[in-house]
């Protein structure tokens, strides 16, 4: 196993809810990068949660940037650099919103102009920092403060219009396996161009669950196969130790769902919709990892 | 020129000590822990030190540690006002 290094680059402490999968999912990534690293945030919870000015939390450069520009910035800074022989790490970690949904154009931008920089999305499936409003990132099913009923629409497939891109590496990851996420992390800065990495973040207050349980609602979103794990380098990909079990034989939907308030009452038509799309993805990325289409 | 910039300087305790937010503190059974690590790994503010030590000024008392810890060596006890 890799040796995880002692630094954190995060010091004591942010203003982050108490069990922020976030902040766990940062620590990693950081780690991995290592000081000679700058970060792009567009708006999302780690641009509120690094501290009060003048003070910040993060002991690394922190470029905090609109909404939808965040890639664009990323491209620019990357360019720079590396016009000046810099090996920076130029690192996007921007929310599910700022990814879905607004930045996704500056993002496709930057995938196909082969910027050298690696774009994490971190998914709590909604807009957590604004108040928990639905993202083009929230299951069906889900109630959000903007969908009280339940959302009707499925996720969007984000790992899918980043894939049509053909990114040298991409991956998913979770926050509740931090060791698998250095590794990714580390994977893809050490390839040159565009790599995308996607983290599930179980979010406490937004999903409403007790903050004890981010870590292992993690773990049953990927035992359930609501999540899976994988990696796509230059289009072969290959789906991780645990979610290749997990997906011999998925733990009951219901186990994953029934400890979020976020889905409490969600409809027999929600979760069938919910079970299709879980299928669909399994059967596309099982084919592919086989290397059959 | 970065004198005109809006930039923040790292500082620890940039959002305050955060600790007083907590309203269960974790209490650490060091006949039960066998130093596996795992709650210092999964702690989402790095508030555990490597010798294991849960900074109090920080820990936001979430209660990962406690549930993740295989020898069930944490609890979580309510803090006395």
């Amino acid at each position: 196993m890799t040796e995880i290094p002692k630094e954190e680059y995060i010091l004591k402490c942010t203003s982050a809810c108490a069990g922020c999968p976030s902040s766990i999912a940062l620590r990693y990534v950081l780690k991995a990068a290592g000081p000679e690293t700058v970060l792009v945030v567009p708006a999302c919870c780690t641009s509120v949660i690094q501290g009060a000015y003048p003070n910040t939390a993060m002991n690394v450069p922190v470029y905090n940037v609109a909404f939808a520009a965040a890639a664009a910035c990323a491209s620019g800074m990357s360019e720079a650099y590396r016009k000046a022989g810099r090996k920076t790490h130029v690192i996007v970690y921007a929310g599910d919103g700022g990814t879905v949904d607004i930045g996704i154009q500056a993002l496709s931008g930057a995938l196909e102009r082969e910027t050298d920089f690696l774009y994490i999305c971190y998914d709590n499936e909604a807009y957590g920092n604004t108040g928990m409003q639905r993202s083009g990132s929230t299951p069906a099913g889900a109630r959000t403060t903007t969908t009280p009923g339940g959302k009707i629409h499925a996720k969007k497939d984000l790992d899918g219009i980043v894939a049509a891109h053909n990114p040298p590496y991409m991956a998913t990851a979770c926050v509740a396996y931090p060791q698998d996420i250095f590794k990714k992390v580390r994977k893809a800065l050490s390839i040159r161009g565009p790599s995308f990495i996607h983290i599930l973040a179980p979010c406490p207050p937004g999903w409403r669950f007790s903050s004890d349980m981010t870590i292992e609602m993690g773990k049953l979103a990927v035992r359930s196969g609501m999540w899976i794990l994988y990696e796509r380098e230059h289009g072969k990909v290959s789906i991780n130790g645990v979610s290749k079990a997990a997906l011999k034989k998925p733990l009951p939907l219901e186990e994953y769902l029934a400890p979020q308030g976020r889905f409490k009452g969600i409809s027999q038509q929600a979760i069938d919709s919910l079970i299709s799309q879980r299928d669909r993805v399994a059967q596309r990325l099982l084919k592919e990892d086989e290397g059959i289409c | 020129m970065s004198g005109h910039l809006a930039m923040s300087r790292p500082k620890q305790g940039s959002s305050g000590k955060t600790g007083s937010w907590r309203v269960f503190r974790p209490v650490v059974d060091r006949e039960k822990c066998n130093a596996c690590g795992l709650c210092a790994m999964y702690c989402p503010d790095a508030a555990i030190s490597e010798d294991l030590e849960v900074d109090l000024d920080f820990c936001k008392g979430c209660g990962i540690c406690a549930r993740e810890c295989p020898k069930k060596a944490i609890s979580m006890e309510r803090e006395e006002k």
